[in-house]
C-alpha cells in the first residue's frame, strides 16, 4: 500500500473544504474524506498483516524514501511497523466520530474542519514518518489547530487554556528539538530512525539527550508534572477538540517517548527507568485522586486521562516485552474510550447546558442510548474484563510484575490501587448523571441521540469491544514491534 | 567592458531608475500611479535580471567584487524592496512626495549593494554611508507627525555615532595591517596582540548598531514608531538583510583569524539580543513597536546561525533572511493597509479583525506564525537550519537557549493572534476594500511563506553558491 495516501487524503480534504460554499457542502466533504481514510486505515491493517504472514520480516514495511534537504541529509522517509498501524487506526476511527459529532457546529463551520483536518494530518504524518526532522515537523504542526480550536470554539477560560497548551506544547517541541538535534550530530549527520538506531551513541551522551526527549515527549502525553495544560486544555475544547487531544494528541507523546527516547537511547531510557516508574506511578495516583473532586464532567475525565496515561508511561519505564506491549495497548485502548467519553459528555452538554455532575440526575430516562454509552465507556474506563482497558491494564501489569525486586512490585501495587479509586469515582459519576430523580423538569422534554451521534458513539464504542472481547489481533500486531525495542534495550 | 555591465548590472539598473526620477522631477508632472507602475515595473526587471549572466570577478582593482552569491543577495533585496513599493502603493499614491521617497529609498538601495560587493575598507564605509543616511530622510517623512521627525534625528545621530566608531576601528585596522583590503587585512590578522582585538571590537559595535543587536538597540523603537510604514518595513526587512550579509562577510573573511574571539561574542550577544528583544516585545501596544522588538529577537537568531562559521553558516542565514522578508513582510503589509485605511495602529484595535477581514486576518496569522517559526510555514524550516547550523559547534546549551526563546517570541505573536480570532470588539475595524497591488503583494508572502519551506533545493541551491 502507499502511505503516501495517508497524508494526501486528509490534505486534499482540507483543501476541497477550503473550496466549497456552504456548510453542508464543508459537513459532507469532510465525512467523505474521513470516511475514506477510515477505509484506508483499514487497508492497510490488513495489506501489513498479509505481508507479516507471507512471512516478510522487515522491521518497517511500505517504505518510501524522498531527498527533500539533500545537503541537510533530510529524507521524507516513511514507513509502518505495527505500533504505526495501530496508531493510524486509532486515529481515522476518532476523526470520523469527531467529524460526526461535531455536525451541529454553526460558527464558522468552514475554518472549524479545515482546522480539524490538519490537525488530523500532523497525527497520521507524525505516526508514519521515520525521519526525526519529518517527525518533529508534523508534531509541530498541530499547534496551530489546537491553539485556535479551543481559542475560538472553546468554552470557559478559553484563552487562558488555549495559551497554556500552546506555550507548554512549544516548550515540550523545544527540548524535542534540541534531542534530536544532538543525536543529529552524534549519529553523524543523520535524522533516519532507522539509521540512527543502528548507529552507536556513547552511554554518557545518551544521559544527557534522553531526558530532553523524554520530558519533551511528556509534556505531550501529560507526564507528571508537566501535565498541568490537560485539565484547562481538555475541558475548554469544543467536543471534537478534547476528542482529538486526549485521544490523539497525548499519543502522540506517548508514541514519541517511546519510538525516539527510549528505542534511539536504550542505555538513557534504563539510566532513567526508575525515575520514569516513580512519577507515572505518582501520575496515576494524583490523576485519580484529583478526579474524585471534580465536578464538572469534562474536568472529570480530563483528570482520569492524566490517570490513564500514566499505565502506558509505567509500562514503558518497566522495560520488558510485556509491559511495552501493554503500554502501547493501553494508548490504543485510551484513545478510543476517552474520544468516546468527550463525545459522550459533549451530546449531554450540548442538550442539558450543563457539565455540573450535581445538576443532572435521571437521564437513563430521557435519553437511554447516550447513557448506555455512557456506562459502557465509564466501566472501560474502570477497566472491566471484556473491554479494552482491562486487557491493556492487565498487560501492562502483568509486564511490571515480571521484575521480581522490591521497588517495582511497589510501583504496581501502588498503580493497581488507583483503579479503587478509579471505580469510585466513574460509578459515583454514572449514578448521580444517570440515574435517581430527575432534577430538573426541563430534562423531559430533550431528545436522544441523533444519527450523527449515534454513528459516532456506535464506532468508538465498537472498536472498544473489539479490543476487549479479542485482544489478540491487536497483541499481534504490537508484539513483534515491541520485541524489536526490546532487543535493542536488552542488547545495549 | 561587457565585465563591467555584467558584474554591476544591479547596481547600474538601480541608478538607472534613480536618474529617471530625477528627470521626471525636473520634467513636467506625471501622474504617481503611473510612475509607481514604472518604478514597480523596472524593479522587477532588476530582480529578473540577476537570475541570468552571473560570474565571479572583480573591478577597479578589487574595490568591488561580484559573484553568484552576492548577486542573490542582492536579489534578495531587490524583491524586499518591489514588494514594499506593492504594499505601500496606497499610501505612494496619496504622498505628494513620492519620487523623492524613491530617490532615497533606491539610493539606499544601490548603497547596500555597494557594501555586499565592497571588496575593501573604503568602499565599505562610503556605501555604508549612503545606505544609511537616505533612510534618515526616508524616516522623517510623515511631515505632520513629531514624532517622525523624533525618530529620523535619533536615528541620525546615532548613525554618525556608530559612523565614527567604525571609522575609528577602520583606520586601527590600517594602522595594524597597512592595508584596507580585504583579503590582505585576514592574512596580516593573528590574534596575537589586544590591538587587533580592540580593532575587531570597534568594527563590531558599528555593525551591532545597524543590526541593532542588544545593548546598540536602543533607538530601534522610536525610530520604528515614527517612521512611515514603508520606511518602517525598508529598515526592517532590507537594510537588516544588508548588514547581516556583509556583516558575515566581515566575520568570515576579513576576521576569520580572530574566530575564537568573535564566537564567544556572538554567542553572548546572540542570547542577550534574543532575550532582551523577546521580553520588551511582550508588553508593547503599538504594531510598529512591537515589530521593533520582535525584529530584534530574530536578528538574535540570525546571529545564531552566524556564530556556526562554516558554509552551513551562510547558507542557514541566507534562507533565514529569504523567509524573513516574506514574512516580516506580510506583517508589515498587513500593518500598513490597516493603518492606511483606518488610521489605526494599536494591537488593541486589532481585536474582532477576523469578523470583518478575514483576508487580511489569515496572512497576519500566516506570518506571525511564520516568524514564530511554527510549521507549516517557511519561518520553522529557516529557524530550525540556523540551529542546526549553529549545532556543528556542538554546544547544545546555547541551542536550547535559542529554542526556549521560541517559545518566549510564542507568546507574544499568539497575543496578536487572539486579538484578531477570539476577542470580542463591540467596534472592529471595518471591511477594507484592498488595491490589486496591496492584494498581489500579500499573496506573494503568503506563496512565499507556504512554499519555499517545502521546496527543498533552495537550500541546497544556495549552499552551493557558497562552495
Amino acid at each position: 500500500m502507499n502511505l503516501l495516501l495517508l497524508i494526501a487524503i486528509p490534505l486534499i480534504t482540507a483543501v476541497f473544504i477550503l473550496l466549497s460554499r456552504n456548510q453542508s457542502q464543508v459537513k459532507w466533504i469532510s465525512l467523505a474524506g474521513s470516511v475514506v481514510q477510515l477505509f484506508s486505515a483499514f487497508f492497510l491493517l490488513f495489506a501489513f498483516r498479509h505481508e507479516r504472514v507471507l512471512n516478510d520480516t522487515a522491521q518497517m514495511l511500505f517504505e518510501q524514501n524522498y531527498s527533500v534537504f539533500a545537503s541537510l541529509h533530510i529524507n521524507f522517509h516513511i514507513g509502518v511497523d505495527g505500533i504505526s498501524v495501530a496508531m493510524v487506526l486509532l486515529t481515522s476511527l476518532v476523526l470520523v466520530a469527531g467529524v460526526l459529532v461535531s455536525w451541529n457546529v454553526q460558527k464558522m463551520t468552514k475554518e472549524f474542519y479545515f482546522l480539524l483536518l490538519l490537525l488530523a494530518l500532523g497525527a497520521f504524518g507524525f505516526f508514519i514518518s521515520l525521519d526525526l526532522f519529518v517527525l518533529f515537523f508534523f508534531l509541530e504542526i498541530s499547534v496551530i489547530p489546537k491553539y485556535l480550536l479551543i481559542g475560538i470554539w472553546g468554552s470557559g477560560k478559553k484563552e487562558y487554556a488555549a495559551n497554556k497548551l500552546a506555550l507548554m506544547l512549544m516548550g515540550g517541541s523545544a527540548l524535542i528539538l534540541v534531542g534530536i538535534l544532538g543525536l543529529y550530530f552524534v549519529s553523524g549527520h543523520s535524522f533516519d530512525l532507522l539509521a540512527i538506531s543502528k548507529t552507536t551513541i556513547p552511554p554518557d551522551f545518551q544521559n544527557v539527550i534522553f531526558p530532553l526527549l523524554f520530558i519533551g515527549f511528556g509534556v505531550f502525553t501529560a507526564l507528571f508534572p508537566v501535565h498541568t495544560w490537560v485539565p484547562d486544555g481538555h475541558s475548554s475544547a469544543p467536543t471534537a477538540g478534547s476528542m482529538f487531544l486526549a485521544g490523539i494528541s497525548m499519543k502522540l507523546g506517548g508514541y514519541g517517548c517511546l519510538r525516539v527516547a527510549t528505542y534511539l537511547l536504550p542505555a538513557g531510557a534504563k539510566e532513567y527507568a526508575d525515575i520514569i516508574i516513580i512519577l507515572s506511578a505518582i501520575g496515576i495516583l494524583y490523576g485519580a485522586f484529583a478526579t474524585m473532586m471534580q465536578k464538572d464532567l469534562k474536568y472529570i475525565n480530563a483528570y482520569s486521562s492524566v490517570s490513564h496515561v500514566g499505565f502506558s508511561l509505567l509500562g514503558i519505564g518497566m522495560l520488558t516485552q510485556t509491559a511495552i506491549t501493554g503500554s502501547l495497548m493501553q494508548m490504543v485502548s485510551h484513545g478510543l474510550m476517552t474520544a468516546l467519553f468527550f463525545a459522550v459528555i459533549g451530546m449531554i452538554y450540548d442538550r442539558t447546558q450543563t457539565r455540573m455532575v450535581a445538576e443532572m440526575g435521571g437521564l437513563m430516562k430521557v435519553m437511554p442510548f447516550i447513557m448506555s454509552i455512557f456506562f459502557i465507556v465509564g466501566l472501560c474506563s474502570l477497566g472491566l474484563p471484556g473491554l479494552s482497558g482491562f486487557v491493556a491494564e492487565m498487560t501492562v501489569f502483568v509486564g511490571s510484575w515480571q521484575h521480581d525486586d522490591m521497588f517495582h512490585r511497589m510501583a504496581t501495587i501502588v498503580a493497581m490501587m488507583s483503579i479503587v479509586v478509579t471505580a469510585v469515582y466513574i460509578l459515583r459519576a454514572i449514578g448521580s448523571v444517570a440515574m435517581g430523580p430527575i432534577k430538573n423538569r426541563n430534562y423531559l422534554q430533550l431528545k436522544d441521540a441523533t444519527w450523527n451521534e449515534k454513528l459516532a458513539a456506535i464506532i468508538l464504542a465498537a472498536a472498544i469491544l473489539a479490543i476487549g472481547m479479542a485482544p489478540a489481533w491487536l497483541n499481534d500486531l504490537l508484539r513483534p514491534a515491541a520485541d524489536e525495542i526490546m532487543k535493542k534495550i536488552t542488547g545495549s | 567592458m561587457s565585465e563591467f555591465f555584467i558584474l554591476m548590472k544591479n547596481e547600474l539598473v538601480v541608478t538607472a531608475i534613480i536618474f529617471l526620477l530625477l528627470f521626471v522631477k525636473l520634467g513636467r508632472e506625471i501622474k504617481n500611479d503611473v510612475l509607481l507602475s514604472l518604478i514597480q515595473l523596472l524593479l522587477l526587471l532588476n530582480f529578473v535580471f540577476s537570475i541570468f549572466l552571473n560570474k565571479e570577478g572583480d573591478l577597479f582593482g578589487n574595490m568591488f567584487h561580484s559573484d553568484p552569491l552576492i548577486v542573490f543577495e542582492k536579489s534578495i533585496l531587490n524583491l524586499a524592496v518591489y514588494l514594499i513599493s506593492l504594499l505601500c502603493s496606497g499610501w505612494f499614491k496619496r504622498t505628494e512626495h513620492l519620487v523623492e521617497f524613491f530617490i532615497l529609498m533606491l539610493s539606499s538601495l544601490l548603497g547596500m549593494f555597494l557594501m555586499i560587493s565592497g571588496g575593501n575598507l573604503l568602499i565599505f564605509y562610503l556605501s555604508l554611508e549612503l545606505a544609511t543616511i537616505p533612510v534618515a530622510a526616508m524616516v522623517n517623512f510623515d511631515l505632520e507627525k513629531k514624532r517622525s521627525s523624533e525618530g529620523a534625528m535619533k536615528m541620525l545621530l546615532s548613525s554618525a555615532f556608530s559612523s565614527g566608531i567604525l571609522l575609528f576601528g577602520i583606520s586601527i585596522v590600517y594602522g595594524i595591517t597597512g592595508t584596507i583590503g580585504f583579503s590582505e587585512i585576514a592574512s596580516h590578522l593573528d590574534a596575537s596582540s589586544s590591538i587587533q582585538v580592540m580593532a575587531f571590537v570597534f568594527l563590531f559595535a558599528a555593525f551591532a548598531f545597524k543590526l541593532s543587536i542588544v545593548p546598540f538597540h536602543l533607538w530601534t523603537a522610536d525610530v520604528y514608531e515614527g517612521a512611515p510604514i514603508a520606511a518602517t518595513s525598508f529598515l526592517s526587512v532590507v537594510s537588516k538583510g544588508a548588514f547581516a550579509f556583509i556583516f558575515i562577510t566581515a566575520l568570515y573573511k576579513i576576521f576569520q583569524p580572530l574566530q575564537e574571539v568573535w564566537y564567544l561574542m556572538l554567542v553572548f550577544l546572540a542570547i542577550t539580543t534574543m532575550v532582551i528583544g523577546n521580553l520588551f516585545a511582550l508588553r508593547q501596544q503599538n504594531i510598529k513597536r512591537f515589530l521593533a522588538f520582535s525584529s530584534i529577537a530574530q536578528v538574535g537568531f540570525i546571529l545564531v546561525g552566524i556564530s556556526s562559521s562554516d558554509n552551513y553558516g551562510i547558507t542557514s542565514v541566507v534562507y533565514f533572511i529569504l523567509i524573513y522578508i516574506f514574512s516580516n513582510l506580510g506583517t508589515f503589509g498587513v500593518a500598513a493597509v490597516i493603518s492606511e485605511y483606518s488610521g489605526k495602529e494599536n494591537i488593541d484595535d486589532y481585536r474582532g479583525l477576523y469578523k470583518t477581514n478575514s483576508f487580511l486576518s489569515w496572512i497576519l496569522a500566516l506570518s506571525l506564525f511564520s516568524l514564530a517559526g511554527i510549521p507549516p510555514t517557511a519561518g520553522f524550516f529557516g529557524k530550525l537550519f540556523l540551529l542546526t547550523a549553529a549545532g556543528s559547534k556542538g554546544s547544545y546549551w546555547f541551542i536550547a537557549i535559542a529554542a526556549l526563546n521560541m517559545v518566549i517570541s510564542l507568546y507574544y505573536y499568539l497575543r496578536i493572534i487572539r486579538a484578531v480570532f477570539m476577542d470580542k470588539n463591540e467596534q472592529p475595524i471595518p471591511k477594507i476594500a484592498i488595491n490589486a497591488p496591496e492584494k498581489l503583494a500579500l499573496l506573494i508572502c503568503a506563496a512565499g511563506i507556504i512554499l519555499i519551506g517545502f521546496v527543498g533545493w533552495i537550500y541546497d541551491y544556495i549552499l552551493s553558491l557558497t562552495l
